[in-house]
């Protein structure tokens, strides 16, 4: 990789940044991600915040797919 | 260089070749075990390529793409008598799948939009009705470890299936998958391979992790997602529809992860069991994004045609997957064992 850092803002929920990084939140504290690239919550609703666990999908009361990791 | 034909050398890596289910196992095993050819009952594929004879056979013609067996030649991988084989399986496979996962309704790159659209939408945790609704409400450590002896059947090879399409991308696309890939390997660090990962979360769990140790109690709906993976990665002619199957796996794992951490934790399992699910949260978060937008959109954009094969993937895939989930929580209903023989008492 090189040159500039990337960011894209997905505009339906995460925004995604290039490169391993280091999250500073509001209380100061860092949280590293190694990842090439991380998913940053912008919703504020997933259990893993600062990253996406993709709490921010529309949730429906109705049966449908659902199996683990595949 | 002088060219010599050499005996393969033992291995303690490799794993053991499983029983024979029916006719064509038996003959096609019998050819791996012995160095034969395969005999006269090949002349037939068994009329259900959704059962145990058949997928088990598929299974073992592709494992020689991978691992191999203990005690069989390398070279069987390129037998033409057992590709032979393998192929009219393959076109029996897929002209049933076809059937049961229609895509007469695919115009183009839109409809690959919604297909999308529909996998992103999560049932709320009360009302989902898949196994790890089930395992978070309900279950017992007893059926998340068959679920883990189910599933060590790919993820003890995780990401290796999806890697043979690699060459036949190109471009963005191509970057997007390998950037995913790359992840499911460890990102270069070997203690964060996925199927690494999966193999500590199986020791945890009392499991045996060596690979292949659960062949023999695997029925054929688990051998068959397997097999889909297989065939679609092998066939460049089948490169949309591997991509739709990566698609449906990297959309649907994140909740559905998640969902598994909890039933975890509820269980009692403790956190060394979980990691892996953990892992699986936020890197399948991120998996998701660049599958929809640097591969499927850039493939779409240079080869449109493939937008049905994309969703035959999606589809081909789920109804595959919606079959093993109704083995397991119907026997898990009557409880009963979902694999072929319940698993050995943890010793």
């Amino acid at each position: 990789m090189s040159g500039r850092n990337r960011v894209e803002i997905t505009g339906e929920g995460p925004v995604l940044v290039n490169g391993p990084v280091d999250v500073t939140g509001p209380d100061g504290e860092v949280v590293r991600s190694e990842r090439s690239v991380t998913a940053l919550c912008t919703c504020r609703r997933s259990r893993r915040f600062p990253f996406c666990d993709t709490s921010h999908r529309d949730r429906e009361r109705r049966a449908h797919r659902g199996g683990g990791s595949r | 260089m002088t060219l010599t034909r050499q005996a393969p050398a033992p291995s303690t890596t490799e794993p053991a070749l499983p029983a024979p289910r029916g006719p064509l196992s038996a003959a096609v095993l019998d050819a791996l075990r012995t160095g034969g050819r395969p005999g006269g009952a090949l002349d037939a594929v068994p009329d259900d390529v959704y059962g145990e004879d058949a997928q088990l056979t598929l299974y073992c013609l592709y494992e020689l793409h991978y691992r191999g067996f203990a005690g069989v030649d390398p070279e069987r991988e390129w037998d033409p008598e057992l590709l032979t084989v393998r192929r009219d399986l393959e076109r029996a496979f897929l002209a049933r799948l076809r059937e049961d996962a229609p895509v007469d309704d695919v115009r183009g790159p839109a409809d690959v939009d919604a297909e999308m659209a529909g996998l992103l939408t999560e049932p709320t945790d009360a009302d989902g009705t898949g196994v790890s609704h089930h395992l978070l409400r309900d279950g017992e450590p007893w059926q998340f470890r068959e679920y883990l002896a189910h599933r060590s059947m790919y993820h003890l090879k995780e990401a290796d299936p999806q890697a043979w399409v690699i060459p036949r991308l190109h471009g963005a696309a191509k970057a997007a998958l390998v950037t995913v890939e790359h992840d499911e390997y460890g990102s270069g660090d070997p203690e964060r391979v996925h199927a690494r990962l999966f193999a500590a979360m199986m020791r945890a769990a009392g499991l045996d992790d060596g690979y292949g140790a659960y062949l023999d109690l695997a029925p054929a709906e688990t051998l068959a997602e397997v097999t889909l993976m297989s065939m679609f990665g092998l066939h460049r002619a089948l490169r949309g529809a591997l991509v739709g199957q990566f698609a449906a796996v990297e959309l649907t794992s994140s909740p559905g992860s998640d969902r598994l951490v909890r039933a975890i934790a509820r269980m009692g399992l403790g956190p060394e069991v979980a990691e892996f699910y953990a892992e699986h949260v936020e890197a399948d978060a991120v998996h998701e994004q660049l599958v929809r937008r640097g591969v499927i959109r850039p493939l779409l954009a240079a080869e449109p045609e493939l937008a049905a094969d994309v969703v035959f993937g999606v589809r081909a895939s789920s109804f595959l997957a919606e079959r093993l989930e109704r083995r397991l929580l119907g026997a898990w209903g009557a409880r009963a064992t979902s694999l072929r023989e319940p698993l050995p008492p943890i010793g």
